[in-house]
């Protein structure tokens, strides 16, 4: 682009050639459309004609997805599958994405269905049965029920995490327990996040669901609301503005946040994090696979799910998801097996309690709280 | 040129755009508000009461209002002398500040909030506003995301006036501001309108912001279709709301529809480069208040490039160092990656081309309803059916992502337009909310020019191509060139509709950004922090290089 910015040629001539040279060069690096994309690009109806021996696998998965791309390579070699993903938004909206799109699927497998939404994807009956033989125990522990429908992959623990260093300079206990955060001792200490637009903000909400009944967990709410709880919007604007222990250094050192957390804020060498997640304010997060109901490649939506399970894809779990693989023989990176234990007895909530009752606590929640 | 040929070229010219937006707009949108309203072919109504007549609703639509209507005033009241200073005037750096004023409008919604709220927060710098969660913080962080929309629109206005009218009103004896007052001002009233329209519609689907800076207790109608779409399935009640949302940004484009067409009329315009002066005196006022608004947007600007250089070991570079990589097997930290597929380059480079595909998708549309919208035909009908062909076009802006993005699933999920996962709906999406931006930038200018030109060169022989070209084209020359930065800024910035449809292989930078900033760790802060920096340094950039590309074209003509 030549810059001549007062200058002023007589003919009309240079203004067409100036223009027609911009839009030449605006469509000229227009390369989205074209490249190695175009053959992916068609979509649904060409993919089942590939002469490749898998064919293709659409992965329908929450914009928290990520995994090693030579990990995935490997796969697609070994199984003669080409793999693409799509990521339409959070847990939530997958699901309900998947109920709205039944007599079109989107994919053939899903991954990051989570307990919470989990009732609503089985309800909906957007999924086939799938029993993975690459499943462990505890995968099977995880399940929702027994029709081998969802098959879980990972799970995490939404925890309340303290600022150690905060409590130790001013020598004041650190909290422990839910009931803890309601004395006086801890007033306008703790951030956690709404659970209407954040999905650890539903998850606190049904720990406290679970840990005082469906009597007692407004009551509980009340006395948080008295004792200051501050709420956030969303997990990022909690724990990066308002929570001391982070690098944003805010005001207040207890934050609602995951089991996995402490780890992120600990140097390679140190002893201790800086950070502890309180293993008695827990809520268990479980997140599945599956296969879509109506799946062009069905076959191709298992080997996924297989690999998915699979001990090398576990262990990059913690670090491209931040949450715990369910297969035993998968290693923990050493800084989560050092700092980042998972709590022996976290607060459970049925997903059929909680898909009956979203609506209704979320709606309590918000008059109790925000008033 | 028979009367015939001059029919058909019209009726071209309005296909394709309204067959772009009845596609990619109406039939999306009409299909999901139809999921929820109709129930067994017929429409249920039931739910439209009892949505409508619980408090909680009426709250939500009243805050949406008066957030709307504080956020657009003020940004009109603050962008004017902008728009004068910026482009009626010149000085040093003119086109850096005008290109950093812009910068806002791109920047992701969560990362500003965190920049905002870090300066609010109790121990902040401006812990002592005691603004924290406030209606003052979310309007004046709308005003932060918007200001650049009047000073650019009415600028763009405001470029091409003729100085003489107002110099003539001075000679008579009129006061500089008895002369703005009944020149100046009346004339741009259009651009004004425009601008105050746009302002509106984005203040009353903003979502991120009023969240993040307000707290749960900020509810709009936007947030309230997202939760109810996104986490309820609600369908029904999603649908009276967003039909809540199109009624009140009907009316509001009726409104800045009828104050503008009172206003509308053919003025002396006059290529840029012509009315252009050295700052003065008399222009204190304006430089006080436009300087004070470029600090207001720096701060929360400096606290995100101050963020992006503190890293775990200090101030540095490290954080941008990290940007090439996505984290895990490369990050050097006890093994915990970013959890990235790509670097945030590649996003970057992702973003710029679906611009370049969003900016002339945009241009080609948005130019084509202009050339339409600003013809003034005698008949009453034909003018009022020009207005609402406009009008629809700004719709877009006006009705929530989530309801789009839902709607574009339920549509084009089918051959021949199976585009779920195709890679051009993301620029086409895109453009869907840059063409109202770039219309109501370049159709004040174009209706300013006085028909009898066209007609005059009409009579001496020129084909409409030509009347196009050595007419309207010289005085649209630098608007075009506001035009494409603003669309290429608009899809740089594009989070909620891009968030549905990228493929997670093909992330845009907003789109990774929000991925950084979800995740603990220094390392992830600082890289989105970071990223955000590159984000507005492109815009910058990008912004700067189209008023050259625009400035050189007026320029030619003459």
């Amino acid at each position: 682009m030549t810059t001549t910015i007062r200058m002023r040629p007589r003919r009309s001539a240079r203004t067409s050639a100036v223009l027609a040279a911009s839009a030449l060069a605006l469509t000229a690096c227009s390369v989205i459309g074209g490249g190695d994309d175009a053959g992916t690009s068609t979509g649904g109806a060409s993919s089942t004609t590939s002469d490749q021996a898998g064919g293709k696998v659409v992965l329908v998965t929450h914009d928290s997805f990520a995994v090693d791309k030579k990990l995935m390579a490997d796969f697609e070699q070994e199984s003669g599958l080409t793999v693409q993903t799509r990521a339409p938004g959070d847990a939530g909206t997958l699901v309900n994405q998947l109920v709205l799109t039944k007599d079109s699927p989107l994919g053939d497998a899903v991954f990051g269905i989570d307990n919470s939404f989990a009732s609503r994807a089985l309800e909906a009956d957007v999924l086939q049965p799938y029993a993975s033989p690459e499943a462990s125990d505890r995968a099977d522990e995880l399940a929702v029920d027994d029709s081998d429908r969802l098959t879980a992959v990972d799970y995490g623990d939404v925890c309340i995490n303290v600022d150690r260093t905060w409590f130790a300079e001013r020598d004041i206990p650190e909290p422990q327990t839910l009931e803890d955060l309601t004395d006086p001792a801890y007033e306008d200490l703790l951030v956690v996040t709404n659970p209407a637009t954040s999905s650890p903000g539903l998850s606190f909400l049904l720990a406290t669901v679970g840990a005082f009944g469906e009597d007692g967990w407004r009551d509980y709410w009340a006395a948080l609301r008295d004792n200051g709880v501050k709420v956030s919007d969303g997990w990022s604007d909690a724990y990066f503005v308002d929570f001391s222990g982070s690098q944003g250094k805010g005001p207040r050192p207890i934050v609602l946040s995951y089991a996995s957390s402490p780890p992120a804020e600990a140097s390679p060498k140190a002893d201790q994090a800086p950070t502890r997640a309180l293993l008695d304010t827990c809520f268990r997060q479980v997140e599945y696979a599956g296969v879509i109901a109506g799946a062009e490649n069905p076959e191709g939506a298992q080997r996924l799910i297989d690999f998915m399970l699979s001990t090398r894809f576990q262990e990059s779990i913690p670090e491209k998801m931040y949450m715990y693989p369910v297969n035993e023989k998968a290693d923990l990176p050493a800084a989560w097996a050092r700092f980042g234990p998972l709590s022996d007895d976290p607060f459970e909530v049925s997903a059929d309690e909680i898909d009956a009752n979203r609506r209704e606590w979320i709606e309590q929640w918000t008059d109790t709280v925000v008033g | 040129m028979d009367r015939h040929g001059r029919r058909l070229g019209i009726a071209l010219a309005a296909a394709l755009p309204a067959a772009f937006l009845a596609i990619f707009f109406a039939w999306p949108v009409g299909s999901i508000l139809a999921r929820g309203l109709l129930v067994d072919g017929a429409v249920d109504l039931s739910g439209v009461t009892e949505t409508l007549g619980s408090s909680r609703t009426r709250r939500v639509v009243g805050q949406t209002l008066a957030q709307s209507v504080a956020g657009t005033t003020l940004a009109v009241l603050l962008g004017l002398p902008g728009a004068y200073l910026l482009y009626r005037c010149n000085f040093p750096g003119r086109g850096a500040v005008r290109a950093l004023v812009t910068v806002p409008f791109v920047l992701p919604t969560v990362v500003v909030g965190v920049a905002f709220r870090s300066l609010l927060v109790d121990g902040g710098p401006l812990a002592f506003l005691d603004a924290d969660g406030t209606f003052g913080a979310v309007v004046a962080a709308l005003v932060f995301f918007n200001y650049a929309v009047v000073v650019r629109t009415v600028g763009a206005m405001w470029a091409h006036l003729d100085p003489r009218s107002e110099q003539a009103a001075r000679a008579l004896g009129a006061s500089p501001a008895r002369a703005f007052w009944e020149v100046t001002l009346p004339a741009l009233a259009p651009a004004i309108a425009s601008a105050a329209s746009l302002v509106f519609l984005f203040c009353a689907t903003a979502f991120g912001t009023v969240l993040v800076l307000g707290g749960p207790a900020y509810g709009t109608v936007e947030t309230e279709i997202w939760v109810q779409t996104t986490q309820f399935l609600d369908l029904r009640t999603a649908a009276v709301l967003s039909t809540v949302q199109l009624v009140v940004v009907t009316a509001s484009l009726a409104l800045s529809g009828w104050s503008r067409r009172r206003r509308e009329t053919a003025l002396r315009v006059q290529p840029d480069t012509e009315t252009a002066r050295p700052v003065r005196r008399a222009d204190l006022p304006a430089v006080l208040v436009t300087a004070a608004v470029v600090v207001g947007l720096l701060t929360p600007l400096t606290s995100l490039l101050v963020g992006s250089l503190r890293t775990p070991t200090g101030f540095g570079l490290g954080n941008f160092a990290n940007l090439s990589t996505t984290g895990s097997g490369d990050s050097a930290g006890g093994g915990l990656g970013s959890g990235l597929e790509v670097s945030v380059w590649q996003a970057a480079l992702n973003s710029l081309r679906i611009a370049v595909d969003a900016t002339w998708i945009a241009m080609l549309v948005g130019v084509l309803i202009c050339l339409l919208v600003s013809r003034r035909p005698r008949r009453p009908a034909a003018r009022r059916a020009l207005g609402v062909f406009d009008a629809a076009f700004m719709l877009p802006l006006g009705v929530s992502a989530v309801t789009v993005g839902f709607g574009f699933l339920i549509t084009l999920d089918r051959p021949p337009l199976d585009l779920r996962s195709s890679v051009v709906l993301v620029p086409i999406a895109q453009a869907v909310v840059a063409v109202p931006l770039v219309v109501r930038t370049l159709l004040p200018v174009l209706r300013s020019i006085d028909e009898r030109l066209r007609e005059a060169a009409a009579v001496l022989g020129a084909g409409p191509v030509r009347v196009f070209a050595t007419v309207d084209l010289p005085v649209l020359g630098r608007s075009l060139g506001l035009a494409v930065g603003f669309a290429f800024a608009v899809s740089l910035g594009e989070f909620g509709a891009t968030s549905f449809l990228a493929r997670p292989d093909r992330p845009t930078l907003p789109v990774v950004i929000f991925r950084l900033i979800g995740r603990p760790g220094a390392d992830n802060l600082g890289m989105a922090l970071a990223a955000s920096v590159v984000l507005a340094t492109m815009t910058t950039i990008v912004i700067g290089l189209a008023e050259r590309l625009r400035v050189q074209s007026a320029a030619a003509e003459l």
